[in-house]
């Protein structure tokens, strides 16, 4: 039962680093990269890139010839395999044979053969996969057509220049050289590497991040010293030596890995760096790990003992024969047959060979056709899951899929769970619920009705889409679900234009997860009360300026809530775009970066002239240092093109659309699509689209607004201070187009907020009604806190041009630092952000997935243990336990924060002994109130059950507990609990945790989630109609 | 490579979401809804309650007592008598016969066991001889022999199959009937005397036909050469197994008993599991329904000594017995079934009132605390 398939990961690496050392014996530690361009005349010796590996891969084990001596070798790792050849070799021993030997030989050959053929089969499967994605497209630069042409992946190599496309996968590992991205981004996707589904953005090489031109690979002269290929996804360094012998320094930010999808990006050039099996996503692949499932691994044992057995019987039939033989003498009875080869055997050989020839009439002791029979039964089993209707998934036409036939048993022995919270628990698609405006509460009811709603409308619209593709029966779906169809058809068919089509249908589907939101997160019911407010707030902003009026005498109220709005709308680095025009998204880099440069620039700005310019013209001069790309593309998005559209919506008229629904958004909307880096933002966004208050465009120094009754409105965007986690906050500095004023607009946590809103007012009547709605908001965000809603608060500041003055001053001072240039931004940002006044709260949802709670319940009826391992914060994630029904109000909660290791050893003691006072001896009267250092019981505990126990604890704590001195006593405290939840913790501490858990408690755990440490085998399982990607 | 994986793979799957698109449902991958494949084949589960257990149990018991009974009662009403006539004991008759006997010895030692029977045999009387301690079950003695050349294959007798070594030639001739079995054929002779009161002997007739499986003289065993009776002529070329006195083709004058097919020599080759055996020698027939088959008082068996037996301990015996309809005599079985019968019923009562006192507790909760 040795582990075949790793032995022979590991030859093929070994293999791999042999040829890896010809090569370090041929050339030195790094590797070279130049241009194939400049050698393609001639295919050979010359072009220094030819001794790399071609990205064609080949991943079967076998060759023709190969394949009988290298698969019986393989197959006589198993024990059963060697045994039996033993038995049948042993037959063939005329003086202890007992049976036929060729008989004996039947079985073998069968086991042999029948597991032979499968390994051809599975062998052929991959050779066929192979050879699809070797055949896969990709456009590589060709020098002899001055073009890209589309070539096979397998015929990329090292040095070739690509080109990608949106949606594409990349084929090899490639140093990207050139983006559609104006700032030299590109974001790509990583879900096939890590699972994890957000974008990361990857930047074009520094010099080439610079060039004003599109980049022409003929011009490209330089060369890439960079280091071996290596399977490390996160480190890559190297330089590039130009020909000016300038260099550039290279790092994992400029490297796209092979597998990982392009997105948000029209197009990408790079050179290729590694290829084929020398890329990190091959080298970080060595196959599937065997992994014996608790089942045979018991087997073995079982088999162990039977050949015990066997032994003991062999040996006592042997010592018996060779007593009964003696006992005879040199008198031959006549019964016992002397051996055909002549005089009669010694009693003490005859027992010798008694003995082995035993071994071959008890052969039948030992159960080996119970490997052959089991692996036939998982077979089976495997065939069944894949049948099992339960299991299979209406939406994406998709069921459950088994990559490891021989652990399937295993699902039904788990008793811990793992899991992760976002994207697992929940969708991860951020809804918008509700939010407080100046202490009042607009609970948006419309909102939640439709959501709760939504999933079968969802799954209905889905079914149309499907069928029919043009568009579905109209009259026969309520009119916003028409208008979904809609969304959808529409941005499949964008997709449609740019890749092929199997990639376009990926890209659709897995759209709907990553950098796309759904038409569930896009589609906001506003809650009427809100919407009168702002329409009514919009017209008199509109009667102020029709009339001339200084816009600042509008009603505190009013205006806090326009306010509010606009801060939705602008505070965030979302990116607006439309499918069918060339990108026009222009992203702020979330570095500290001011686009004023300096005083004198700021000053110049700073002229009257500007304060009124909503107009498009003075602004678009403004971007001139950018280059041509950029103007034209800014261009395209102007409020020229879409100030026609808006005229066009005006006239279908605005206003009634309240009735309309959901908020069909502005015109020619269904194109525009916003691109967050987070799904909360993208959420707010939709928020306020939905409230007329729409995100139009943004470029990195402005951004426009279509308000309600006032139309286009750009904002001059003066800084944007990114969001980090220790201030918990994002801020942007703007110039308001009405006011003239310089607002700051600030988004972040609520405990980051709360403590900087602005407490004493000179104004004592308004600094009351400060305090008041400050109060009022508090209370409200605990409501949704509890309602397991994410919480933001939204604030701003107004700055007098002095104040602004002065704090530019430092900030441009900090910006120029060089050393700890960080801190000194950060000590910048807090200066700017206080004395802030709040203007809302709102509530988004991270939705469940469906049917989590009765999952969650389903196996803890099962008998299964659930621990959920997240990284978000303790009040967050312990409501959203509590609305999946992790956790229960009924139940009493441990939860264990410390600061240092002492009192955390401190803490779990007295969690242990408050465990046994509470459980053992079944007091209801425990000294819970000793405890109330940080340990609060929550609630009395029902006295029927027995471990209604959940156990929360922060990841600092899980720090110390994890410590080899307190992981027992962990153990202790969390076995006891019913459910576990750990939050903010690191990836690195969920693996622990699973590892300690595994190895300590010795029984089955199952990881959910992108942390998974056991990383073999992915197996989708659908519960609930719901997809989990399980890694067992 | 499980990253390309991935891509190819759900690609695949989304082509096939695009087929039922386009084409309709018709490339679902939405598995049938059949019996077999959602695994709702009918099934039958025992579910073992005290309604059913405890009429099973009583339903054996009340089934097998009587039987068992039957067998038992059966068993006893067989008449078996045996006789040792081994001559371990220097005072017993053929003490001196196993003594100077070898397989080499040709003069024929002849003893006389007398014997009294108590009772008389009424019906039909089988007539046994019995050895002890003899290994037929020994795995190269049963395997020592030429099936075909048993059956008249006449290549196999020139050329006997290697199984029969060391048995299969001697003096350059194959031996027919090759092998140990063969080769340690019983070969004493047994006659039965009755001693009239007046003191007279009187030959109790005994049959050597029908005492073989219709099977084995028919099928199993045929002489070589077909219809040719001139047996001496068909074994010429062979010759006889080294412990006979005498070749196959003299075993009997009648030709249909001679040869292979001779019925004592088939009965010795169905070779017997244990080592302590009985063997069908002779049958004696019920003459007319009179006179008893074998009356009551004092017989002689005349022994021709010539199978040695002290070598591996071993003894001899002769057995008369009649037969029943459940075959010899065997009160094992009865008691068996009794016994099990009887266990049953038992139980029954015991699991009766172990349900009648806690059963209804049970009912309520599953697990009792």
């Amino acid at each position: 039962m040795a582990p075949e398939f790793g032995e022979s990961g590991a030859v093929k690496s070994y293999k791999l680093k042999k040829r890896r050392k010809k090569q370090s014996k041929k050339d030195s530690k790094t590797r070279t990269v130049h241009s194939n361009l400049l050698y393609s005349c001639a295919k050979g010796d010359e072009n220094p890139n030819r001794h790399y590996a071609h990205n064609n891969i080949k991943t079967t084990k076998y060759t023709l010839l190969s394949f009988l001596p290298k698969n019986l070798f393989e197959q006589f790792h198993r024990f059963a395999n060697v045994y039996f050849v033993f038995i049948a070799l042993l037959n063939f021993v005329p003086i202890v044979n007992a049976f036929q030997p060729e008989l004996a030989l039947a079985p073998v050959v069968f086991i042999l053969s029948v597991t032979a053929l499968k390994d051809l089969w599975e062998d052929y499967r991959r050779h066929r996969s192979d050879k699809e994605i070797n055949h896969m497209d990709c456009l590589v630069y060709c020098r002899n057509e001055r073009k890209y042409l589309e070539k096979y992946w397998k015929e990329i190599q090292v040095g070739d220049f690509i080109r990608l496309r949106c949606n594409e996968i990349i084929p090899a590992d490639v140093l990207l050289l050139s983006s559609s991205d104006p700032d030299g981004l590109c974001h790509i996707e990583t879900a096939t590497l890590d699972g994890e589904t957000n974008l990361k953005q990857r930047q074009v090489v520094r010099s080439f991040s610079e060039l004003d031109c599109v980049f022409d690979p003929t011009q490209y002269k330089a060369v890439i010293e960079c280091e071996k290929p290596n399977n490390d996804l996160n480190r890559f360094r190297g330089y590039m030596i130009h020909r000016s012998g300038r260099r550039d320094g290279l790092h994992k930010e400029n490297l796209l890995l092979r597998g990982c999808t392009i997105r948000n990006t029209e197009e990408a050039v790079g050179i290729v760096i590694y290829a084929g099996h020398e890329t990190k996503a091959m080298l970080n692949n060595n196959g599937p790990r065997y992994k014996r499932s608790k089942l045979e691994r018991q087997m073995n044992v079982h088999v162990f003992w039977c050949v015990i057995i066997l032994v003991v019987m062999c040996l006592f039939a042997a010592i018996g024969h060779g007593l009964w033989v003696r006992q005879y003498g040199e008198h031959r009875p006549l019964f016992d047959v002397p051996s055909p080869e002549g005089p009669a055997l010694s009693p003490a050989l005859s027992a010798v060979y008694l003995f082995l020839t035993m071994i071959i009439i008890f052969q039948v002791l030992i159960p080996i056709s119970l490997y052959v029979s089991i692996e036939i039964v998982k077979i089976c089993q495997v065939y069944f899951i894949h049948q099992d209707l339960d299991l299979y998934d209406e939406e994406t036409d998709s069921h459950l899929q088994c990559r490891a036939l021989n652990i399937t048993e295993d699902l039904g022995q788990m008793q811990y769970i793992f899991s992760d919270k976002t994207g697992t628990l929940t969708e991860n698609k951020m809804v918008f619920r509700r939010c407080t405006v100046m202490g009042e509460e607009y609970s948006h009811d419309a909102n939640a009705r439709r959501l709760a709603t939504y999933q079968e409308a969802d799954s209905e619209e889905e079914e149309c889409t499907s069928k029919a593709g043009t568009l579905p029966r109209r009259d026969s779906v309520t009119s916003h679900q028409s208008v979904k169809v809609m969304h959808r058809s529409q941005s499949t068919k964008s997709h449609r234009r740019t890749g092929s089509r199997a990639e376009a249908k990926r890209a659709s589907i897995l759209s709907k997860h990553t950098a796309f939101s759904s038409p569930m997160e896009k589609d906001i019911t506003p809650d009427p009360k809100l919407f009168d407010k702002v329409n009514e707030c919009a017209s008199q902003l509109y009667l102020m300026r029709s009339q001339g009026q200084p816009m600042n005498h509008l009603a505190s109220e009013l205006s806090d809530v326009i306010d509010f709005f606009i801060a939705l709308t602008i505070c965030n680095t979302v990116v607006v775009s439309s499918p069918n025009q060339p990108r026009h998204k222009v992203r702020v880099r979330l570095e500290l970066k001011s686009p004023v440069k300096t005083i004198e620039d700021f000053i110049r700005r700073f002229t009257p002239s500007r304060l009124t310019g909503s107009n498009s013209s003075s602004s678009s001069s403004l971007v001139t240092n950018r280059s041509t790309h950029k103007t034209c593309s800014s261009l395209l998005s102007s409020p020229s093109a879409e100030s026609t559209l808006m005229g066009l919506e005006e006239e279908l008229g605005p206003a009634p659309r309240r009735e309309a629904g959901p908020a069909s958004p502005p015109g020619g909307d269904g194109e525009l699509r916003y691109e967050a880096e987070s799904p909360d933002e993208a959420a707010l966004v939709y928020a306020a689209r939905a409230y007329n208050c729409a995100l139009v465009g943004r470029l990195p120094e402005q951004v426009t607004v279509e308000l309600p009754h006032l139309g286009k409105l750009t904002f001059e965007l003066l800084h944007t201070l990114g969001f980090d986690a220790t201030r918990k906050r994002m801020s942007v500095v703007v110039r308001h187009p009405l006011t003239g004023e310089i607002v700051v607009y600030t988004k972040g946590a609520d405990s980051a907020i709360m403590d900087l809103t602005r407490h004493g007012s000179t104004d004592e009547n308004r600094g009351k009604h400060q305090r008041k709605i400050l109060n009022k908001t508090q209370n409200y965000l605990n409501l949704y806190a509890a309602d397991g809603l994410r919480t933001l608060c939204i604030a701003k500041r107004v700055l007098s041009k002095e104040e602004y003055a002065c704090w530019l001053k430092s900030h441009l001072e900090a910006e120029s630092a060089i050393q700890s240039r960080e801190q000194l931004l950060f000590e910048s940002a807090l200066r700017l952000e206080k004395n802030l006044h709040l203007l809302g709260a709102t509530g988004i949802e991270d939705r469940l997935q469906d049917g989590v709670p009765e999952t969650i319940a389903a196996l803890r009826k099962a008998g299964l243990q659930v621990w959920v391992l997240t990284g978000d914060k303790q009040e967050t994630a312990i409501n959203i336990a509590y609305s999946c029904k992790l956790l229960d109000h009924e139940e009493e909660i441990i939860t264990l924060n410390a600061e240092t290791p002492e009192a955390c050893a401190v803490l779990l003691d007295k969690s242990i002994h408050y465990i046994q006072s509470k459980f053992v001896n079944n007091t209801l009267n425990p000294a819970a109130e000793d405890f109330e250092v940080d340990f609060t019981p929550f609630q009395i505990p029902s006295s029927s059950s027995v471990h209604r126990l959940g156990l929360v604890i922060d990841g600092r704590t899980l720090a110390y507990a994890l410590d080899k001195r307190l992981e027992d006593k962990f153990l202790a405290v969390a076995r006891s609990c019913r459910s576990v939840l750990c939050c903010r913790s690191t990836p690195l501490q969920k693996s622990m945790v699973v590892k300690l858990v595994r190895n300590k408690l010795k029984v089955m755990t199952l990881a959910i989630g992108k942390y998974c440490i056991q990383r073999y085998i992915i197996i989708i399982l659908l519960i609930n109609r719901q997809v989990l990607y399980i890694e067992v | 490579m499980a990253s390309s994986y991935n891509a190819k793979e759900e690609d695949g799957q989304l082509s096939g979401a695009a087929g039922s698109g386009g084409v309709g449902a018709g490339k679902s991958k939405k598995p049938d809804n059949t019996a077999f494949k959602q695994q709702r084949l009918p099934a039958w589960q025992p579910i073992l309650t005290a309604g059913t257990v405890l009429p099973a149990f009583f339903v054996i018991g009340l089934i097998f007592i009587p039987i068992g009974i039957g067998l038992f009662v059966t068993s006893n009403n067989i008449k078996e008598f045996e006789i040792d006539y081994t001559g371990i004991d220097p005072a017993s008759e053929c003490y001196n016969c196993s003594q100077t006997l070898t397989w080499n010895s040709t003069k024929p030692c002849i003893c006389k066991v007398p014997f009294t029977l108590e009772q008389s045999f009424e019906s039909d009387v089988f007539m046994y001889y019995g050895l002890s301690n003899f290994y037929q079950n020994h795995r190269r003695y049963v395997k020592s022999r030429d099936d075909s050349q048993l059956n008249g294959d006449t290549s196999s007798l020139t050329s006997p199959s290697k199984e029969c070594e060391p048995y299969r030639t001697s003096d350059n001739k194959p031996i027919a009937p090759c092998g140990a079995i063969a080769n340690s054929l019983f070969n004493d002779t047994l006659t039965l005397y009755y001693i009239n009161p007046n003191g007279t002997e009187s030959l109790v007739p005994l049959i050597k036909k029908g005492i073989a499986w219709w099977t084995d003289k028919n099928v199993k065993f045929r002489n070589p050469g077909g219809s040719n009776f001139n047996l001496t002529a068909v074994f010429q070329g062979n010759s006889k197994p080294v412990n006979w006195r005498k070749p196959v083709y003299e075993l009997d004058t009648d030709p249909e008993n001679n040869g292979f097919i001779n019925e004592d020599f088939i009965v010795w080759m169905r070779t017997a599991a244990l080592p302590t055996f009985r063997k069908l020698y002779r049958l004696i027939e019920k003459k007319n329904n009179m006179i008893p088959t074998l009356q009551r008082g004092n017989y002689t068996l005349e022994i021709t000594y010539n199978y040695p037996v002290r070598r591996f301990d071993g003894r001899k015996r002769m057995i008369l017995s009649t037969i029943s309809w459940m075959g010899g005599k065997n009160p094992f079985l009865g008691i068996a079934y009794i016994t099990v019968g009887s266990v049953c019923f038992f139980l029954g009562v015991v699991l009766l009132i172990i349900h009648q006192k806690y059963g209804n507790r049970n009912n309520s909760a599953e697990i009792p605390n």
